[in-house]
């Protein structure tokens, strides 16, 4: 059998920032398999520089501690070997790029990413089959799949696409940075309904956010509360309602 | 940001089509004076006509001087350091593809262009000129029995003379400018192209423009004629082997399409540009230009231009006949130290006329990106419609955009759009891409690719593909 560690990731003493600035001081966290982990708190708090930390986007700087995802140093990574070893990011602002369609792109995506793992490229009628077959769970017009990537998409359909991609790369690690933010009600179910539905013993997720709502149709196995690049807070899934009535000041 | 240094990085490829053919050639020595231009024509055994011709266009050049009003930099072009004439010499007349010399073979086959093989392949038929002549014009029989003439400039001079006196600078007078007036003197072959009324073209028809010889200029012709109610499709590619010194390409295309014809006329330049210092690299400079004489006849350009260290370049179309259409979708990439100044002229002196200008600059590196346009309107022509969209990609934070429009509309009834946008491939579009997978050099090639999907699609398919390809090559190395 293979060597499988203990927990899928973990973050000792994480500090880092941009310019000079520290952002994150001293984060703890470990992930394990198939857990769901929520990581709240207020704006300015370091929930998103943790979110493209983990992502390896550039322009972030680590001042002291260790990533360690499957046994291996997160830090080494390039943007696209994240993605490649099964790290997934749900962005907070899809961005659109003019005259590439959706699908072209996706289908880019999931063939870059499977040829990087050792497999197959999948051919134009496997890869329209899949695809049918997930737009169809999401409850998304295949119109969406032929138009420019996120252009002029509403934020409803900017985040069932962030959701489409995920279940199509079937990452080890989704990180979803805000994705309930400016859903109406109908949007945020549907995109629950995405997550639910990808969720296994096989893959955890790290869900940051706002506010509870969210937490009301995915339930998160731990929560996190994060202020000032710090993680003051943990528990259960109880804890959100602490929060929702006390807020983030007691603690 | 760090992440601009790690676009620094971006790999560099280098110029694939940059090889020299060993062969021997016959060429002049260098310089301009009246007996090259005699020893010219003589060579090519041209009619009076031609000789006169090209001694007035020389006469008047003298009185020419170089335009300077691009927005382009250049040290000064020796024009007596130039040679004006090389031919490979094995190369008399030949009467079918097996009398070709198989280096000349080889290097259009190492090009992408197997003058055999694409006979059997395509259905493209092709003119190769290699230096200052014609090697070979393919599926001449076939297309003569529609009726169709295609072989190359000098060919024509000799067979279809009294076609050459008539369309001859009909477009592009040698008067035009200095570049066209030098052309008219000096140009050595081209191709040309004859559609009868009624004929509609059966295949795509290219010329493959290769530039050999060192210290040679290339100064060619091509002429096409599309009569009443025929079509064509006509493509033109070129290269040029890697050297530290600038050479000179000076062409003159005109196309003249009479009462309801349609010209197609699509460009797909990749001259050597130089290397990402700026040393060498063609200068390209020149003039095409399209007459919709003809009423409800229709002139559309399409240009990839990927290649040449600068390139001075405006095709053009005159709307003559009333009811005729005329378009240009170009794409223009500069990288490192090339630079473009490239755009459209629409002259609307016919009623009812309609013109579309699509013009799409990307600058990488240091390279300057220009567009330059003039759409203009004469008092008598009513009801006149143009729509121009411009829009510029900057890669890197080194690299220019500049749009020159100048829009001359003299009657009341016209409808002139103008559109233009500059923007920048953003980290942002970069990291998403990355984040799913893809990486750095496809995801930027995606990008620009879908920034230029308008004009791409205006290409015959095969060439579109190798534009996708030639925009992904050019890009590389690219980003300072």
């Amino acid at each position: 059998m293979a060597f499988s560690p203990a927990s899928l990731l973990t973050i000792q003493n994480l500090h880092a920032g941009v310019d000079n600035t520290p952002i994150l001081q001293g984060i703890e966290l470990s992930i394990g398999y198939g857990q769901v982990h929520a990581i709240m708190g207020p704006n300015g708090s370091g929930k998103s520089t943790l979110a493209n930390l983990l992502a390896r986007k550039n322009g972030y700087e680590v001042y002291q501690g260790t990533i360690t995802y499957l046994a291996e140093d997160l830090l080494s990574f390039s943007p696209e070997e994240c993605a490649w070893k099964g790290i997934f990011l749900g962005f907070q602002y899809p961005v659109s790029i003019p005259g590439v369609s959706n699908i072209q792109f996706l289908k880019s995506a999931v063939n870059a990413t499977r040829v990087a793992q050792g497999k197959p490229p999948l051919d134009a009628i496997d890869f329209l089959n899949m695809i049918k077959e997930k737009t169809a769970k999401l409850d998304m017009p295949s119109e969406l799949l032929y138009r420019s990537l996120n252009d002029g998409f509403s934020g409803g359909e900017k985040k069932r696409n962030e959701i489409l991609q995920m279940t199509l790369l079937e990452p080890k690690l989704a990180i979803l940075d805000e994705t309930d933010s400016g859903l109406d009600i109908d949007a945020l179910k549907a995109v629950a309904t995405g997550v639910n539905n990808f969720r296994n013993e096989n893959r955890s997720i790290i869900l940051i956010t706002h506010y509870q709502r969210l937490l009301d149709y995915i339930e998160p196995d731990f929560i996190h509360v994060m202020v000032n690049g710090k993680i003051v807070k943990s528990g259960g899934k109880e804890l959100a309602s602490t929060l929702e009535e006390k807020g983030y000041a007691w603690l | 940001m760090a992440s601009s240094k790690e676009l620094d990085q971006y790999l560099q490829r280098e110029y694939e089509a940059g090889f020299v053919t060993d062969i021997e050639s016959d060429s002049l020595e260098p310089g301009l004076n009246e007996d090259v231009i005699r020893t010219i024509s003589a060579k090519k055994n041209e009619p009076p006509f031609m000789l006169e011709w090209r001694l007035q266009a020389f006469r008047h050049w003298q009185k020419l001087k170089e335009p300077h009003w691009a927005h382009i930099h250049y040290d000064p072009i020796q024009y007596q350091d130039i040679v004006y004439y090389s031919a490979p010499k094995t190369k008399s007349s030949v009467n079918s593809l097996d009398e070709i010399d198989p280096e000349l073979l080889k290097t259009y086959a190492k090009l992408g262009i197997p003058l055999l093989e694409q006979e059997r392949l395509h259905g493209i038929a092709i003119d190769a000129v290699f230096d200052s002549v014609s090697v070979a014009t393919t599926f001449k029989e076939k297309l003569a029995q529609e009726g169709i003439i295609f072989c190359s400039f000098s060919e024509a001079v000799q067979n279809h003379p009294e076609l050459i006196k008539q369309y001859l600078g009909t477009v592009v007078p040698y008067t035009d400018n200095f570049f066209a007036c030098l052309n008219a003197a000096v140009f050595t072959d081209g191709s040309f192209c004859y559609i009868p009324k009624g004929v509609r073209c059966p295949m795509e028809l290219s010329t493959y423009f290769r530039i050999n010889a060192a210290a040679t200029g290339q100064f060619e012709r091509t002429l096409i004629i599309a009569a009443e109610n025929s079509s064509v499709s006509y493509l033109e590619g070129c290269t040029a082997p890697r050297r530290d010194e600038n050479q000179l390409h000076a062409a003159v295309v005109e196309l003249i399409a009479l009462d309801e014809a349609q010209i197609k006329y699509s460009t797909v330049q990749n001259w050597y540009p130089g290397d990402k210092d700026g040393k060498g690299g063609i200068y390209n400079f020149v003039t095409k230009r399209g007459l919709c004489r003809g009423k409800s006849s229709k002139i559309s350009w399409t240009q990839v231009e990927t290649g040449s260290a600068i390139t001075w370049k405006y095709p053009s179309v005159i709307l003559q006949g009333d009811n005729s259409i005329g378009e240009f979708y170009s794409v223009a990439l500069t990288n490192h130290r090339q630079q473009a100044d490239t755009g459209t002229k629409m002259i609307h002196l016919g009623s009812n006329t309609r013109s579309t200008i699509l013009a799409k600059g990307i600058a990488a590196g240091y390279g300057s990106n220009s567009y330059r346009g003039l759409v203009q309107v004469s008092s008598k022509a009513h009801n006149t419609q143009n729509y121009t969209q411009c829009d510029s990609l900057l890669l890197g934070s080194h690299s220019s955009a500049h749009t020159f429009p100048t829009i001359e509309v003299k009657n009341n009834s016209a409808k002139i759009e103008h559109e233009a946008t500059t923007g920048k491939i953003s980290e942002e579009q970069l990291f998403y891409c990355r984040q799913r997978g893809i990486n750095q050099e496809d995801a930027i090639s995606m990008i620009v690719n879908g920034f230029c999907k308008e004009v791409l699609k205006e290409l015959p398919m095969e060439f579109a593909v190798e534009a996708q390809k030639l925009l992904t090559v050019s890009l590389e190395g690219a980003i300072g």
